[in-house]
């Protein structure tokens, strides 16, 4: 499927959040995901389950003021 | 004590974490200004990469509270996703909710920056708000539930230091059970020292310590003088006045002419 991952468009294979995260291999306790705008905590990626060009935001920590 | 939050801290410099030359001198910084809280943010993280672990890390080993921010936010809905993203991440309920409105300036839209302290509030988060000095928005920020004010003195990282210390003392008078924390603009310790001064809670910096030559020296001055600030406010400071007022007596001076 092709979705927007951090505002690039990229194709994976992928039904669930869980499942896009291990594809692009993604790891880490500290990050945190959204998708189509809204908070998908950490123990709803396995069973959420993606469509068609969803909009996916993944967000690590970095310094800020 | 200062409390935010029902959380009581002892520091009353809250620093921010970028803009350092390296990890390494962020932590000596934070070490040396003694602080209690730091501000973090969020930013996109690429594949693979696990960028944000490292710094993810070095913040647990200081052992200090993080106050994530809101950072480059310009609308109500991106503020409120940051900060939910913030808090599954950070396991955090506190965030200083940023909602910038000129780009220049960045000086926060304070009409945004109401609605989502209300939206934050109600969702169970202790909102922190950068703001201006604006009484009313202040009033309107307290009934939205924000139980913390953090005005500008300045635009952010310009380093000016307090521009208009009639509205700062103003909104000292205005709202005096209310943690106030200056946020933005502080260039140098007397800045810091000054609002201390007037009466302010407390100050949060980031350039001013992460842009100077030692940043571990700049923070303990900061330190430093955001403490000497508070005894003088406490010990009752002399108004300036037009003439001169001897200091030292003179009764029983001698006459030699």
């Amino acid at each position: 499927m092709t979705f927007i991952i951090n505002g690039e468009e990229q194709e994976v294979a992928a039904a669930t959040l869980a499942d896009l995260l291990a594809a692009l291999d993604y790891d880490g306790e500290w990050l945190a995901t959204a998708v189509n705008g809204e908070l998908v905590h950490r123990e709803e990626r396995t069973g959420f389950s993606l469509g068609e060009r969803d909009r996916i935001e993944i967000l690590s920590p970095m310094q800020g003021g | 004590m200062l409390k935010l939050y029902n959380v009581e801290v002892q520091s009353r410099l809250l620093l921010g974490t970028a803009r350092y030359p390296s990890p390494a001198i962020l932590a000596d910084a934070v070490r040396a200004s003694n602080t209690d809280i730091v501000t973090v943010s969020l930013r996109r993280e690429t594949a693979g990469s696990r960028s944000g672990g490292a710094f993810f890390e070095l913040i647990r080993t200081l052992g200090v509270r993080v106050l994530p921010n809101t950072a480059g936010c310009h609308t109500v809905s991106e503020a409120v996703l940051t900060a939910k993203m913030a808090r599954e991440m950070f396991s955090t309920d506190w965030i200083k909710l940023e909602v910038i409105g000129n780009h220049d300036t960045l000086q926060p839209d304070v009409f945004a920056l109401v609605e989502a302290a209300r939206i934050l509030s109600g969702e169970g988060f202790k909102v922190f708000p950068y703001t201006t000095d604006d009484l009313v928005v202040a009033e309107r920020l307290l009934d939205a539930g924000c139980q913390v004010l953090m005005p500008w003195c300045a635009p952010i990282g310009s380093a000016m230091g307090p521009v208009n210390l009639t509205a700062l003392r103003s909104m000292r008078a205005s709202f005096p059970d209310v943690p106030l924390i200056v946020d933005a603009g502080i260039g140098r310790p007397s800045h810091a020292a000054t609002v201390m001064e007037l009466g302010f809670d407390a100050v949060l910096l980031n350039t001013a310590v992460a842009g100077a030559a030692d940043p571990a020296g700049m923070a303990a001055a900061f330190a430093g003088a955001i403490e000497a600030g508070r005894m003088a406010c406490h010990a009752g400071m002399l108004e300036p006045r037009d003439m001169a007022v001897p200091s030292t007596p003179v009764i029983g001076k001698a006459v030699f002419s």
